[in-house]
């Protein structure tokens, strides 16, 4: 690697004030033609592209974003990465993920901030116990490590959690995985991005798909704000906007995008060292490395691509994490965002 | 969140509403001759479209009645509200 980060590269950039530091990646025009293009700079798009150079050996590819890679749902979600899933098909693809998000850092050369501190998910009524319970028995048949906790083992787990019986939501158990934990999103596309244009992909950002050329069955290109790129395969990674880019083929796709908002507070000192999830409350909280309670909520149930969600969705969330967490009732919210899953 | 004008009961906050999805799906008549992927076509697929969509929303706290609404999922505007088996005032 041209710029491999190390020890030596930041005591070496520390004499110069860290000024010299080399991109990270390069900024090339596109080319006329590529053998494949990934439409759609996230997370996905850019690990998509890394692992096609790598695994499959496809170096004239390129991926085109519309805004900055990692700006989409990428830069916009509360970061948690956990495998507990109840399906065979669901735990397989995510834990072969937390597995590589184990040995990301070193793999790409660029600390993502991987953070195992477990992630837990909280039971409120019955079938939510019963549930939990079966999933935890379904992860351990696919050997993801699950354990099941009582209410008195929550409250030990995460002391500031309120386990009364007469609140609204009462805490009547919970699992924990203690591999699950966090990552700081942004790194995760710029890791990727890194190593994917360093094996030769192109990075093509403020580069918005406006048409897709058909001929028949095949595509013969995208037409974009940068003009005509020629290309026979297409990948589709938009998130949110995948069926607005499919509809650009022709192709209708089983989706509907929804918003889903997040909020973070002001930082405070260590407070919360793990994840709390309450699926059926719709409450998600850690603490960021920098202090600030990272808060998701639920999504809207309507169709908009306006990136904003309703407000009564972020103070249904709000009122149960008072509920949960009294001692958080003080607490300022600094700023509020939607996405579109 | 915005408001939405009840054909039954007037303007109201969004909260008092459910919505309902893509409008004018039609049932299939002979759901018994369907195959797998027209099953797959009438249940799953949809416009999703970002720009002037024809929805179904229910006054779930209100009047309980369903009517379609045309609204810019792009930033949220309604364009237009009529009852079930109305047509739309704009295309
Ligand atoms: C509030 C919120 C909280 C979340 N919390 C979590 C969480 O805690 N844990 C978790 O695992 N997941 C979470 N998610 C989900 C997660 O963020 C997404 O699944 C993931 O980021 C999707 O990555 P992606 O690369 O597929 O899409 P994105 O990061 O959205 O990337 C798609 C890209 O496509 C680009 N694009 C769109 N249209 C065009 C076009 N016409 N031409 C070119 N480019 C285009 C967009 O600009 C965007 O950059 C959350 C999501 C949200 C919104
Ligand atoms: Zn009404």
């Amino acid at each position: 690697m041209k710029n491999k980060y190390s020890f030596f590269t930041l005591l070496k950039n520390a004499f110069s004030y860290h000024e010299n530091w080399g991109k990270a990646w390069r900024d090339p025009e596109p080319k006329k033609e590529y053998e494949a293009i990934i439409i759609g700079g996230g997370g996905h798009g850019l690990a998509t592209a890394y692992y096609l150079a790598k695994k499959h050996n496809m170096r004239n590819i390129a991926v085109v974003e519309k805004g900055w890679i990692g700006g989409g749902n990428t830069g916009r979600n509360t970061t948690i990465i956990r495998s507990n899933y109840l399906w065979d098909a669901s735990a397989g693809l995510y834990d072969h993920a937390l597995k590589i998000w184990e040995g990301l850092s070193q793999e790409l050369n660029y600390n993502v901030m991987f953070s195992q501190r477990g992630v837990m998910n909280l039971a409120h009524n019955l079938q939510d116990v019963r549930d939990l319970k079966r999933r935890t028995h379904a992860n351990r048949l696919n050997g993801i490590d699950a354990i099941y906790l009582n209410t008195d083992e929550v409250k030990k787990f995460c002391p500031i959690i309120n386990t009364s019986p007469d609140i609204r939501y009462p805490v009547l158990g919970g699992t924990l995985q203690r591999r699950a934990g966090t990552a700081r999103h942004d790194a995760v596309a710029w890791g990727y991005a890194r190593g994917a244009d360093e094996m030769g992909v192109d990075i093509i950002q403020n580069c918005e798909v406006k048409g897709i050329k058909r001929n028949g069955n095949d595509v013969e290109g995208i037409e974009t704000t940068k003009g005509f790129i020629k290309t026979k395969k297409i990948g589709v990674v938009a998130a949110g906007h995948s069926s607005v880019i499919a509809s650009m083929a022709g192709l209708r796709l089983p989706l509907e995008s929804k918003p889903l908002q997040a909020l973070v507070s002001e930082p405070v000192k260590p407070i919360i060292d793990t994840v709390v999830m309450s699926n059926a409350v719709h409450a998600y909280v850690s603490q960021s490395d920098k202090g600030e309670l990272v808060i998701g909520a639920g999504t809207d149930d309507y169709i908009s691509y306006s990136q904003k969600g309703s407000h009564e969705i972020v103070e249904g969330t709000l009122s149960a994490i008072l509920e949960l967490y009294p001692i958080f009732s003080r607490m300022r919210m600094l700023r509020q965002w939607g996405g579109y899953c | 969140m915005f408001i939405i004008n009840c054909p039954y009961c007037g303007e109201r906050e969004q909260t008092e509403f459910k919505a309902g999805g893509e409008a004018h799906i039609v049932r299939p008549k002979q759901p018994t001759e369907l195959s797998d992927d027209e099953w797959a076509e009438y249940l799953f697929m949809r416009k999703n479209i970002k720009g002037i969509q024809f929805e179904r929303w229910i006054h779930i706290h209100g009047c309980r009645k369903w009517f379609n609404v045309v609204r810019d999922t792009s930033n949220d505007e309604i364009k237009a509200v009529y009852k079930m088996g109305e047509k739309p005032l704009i295309k």
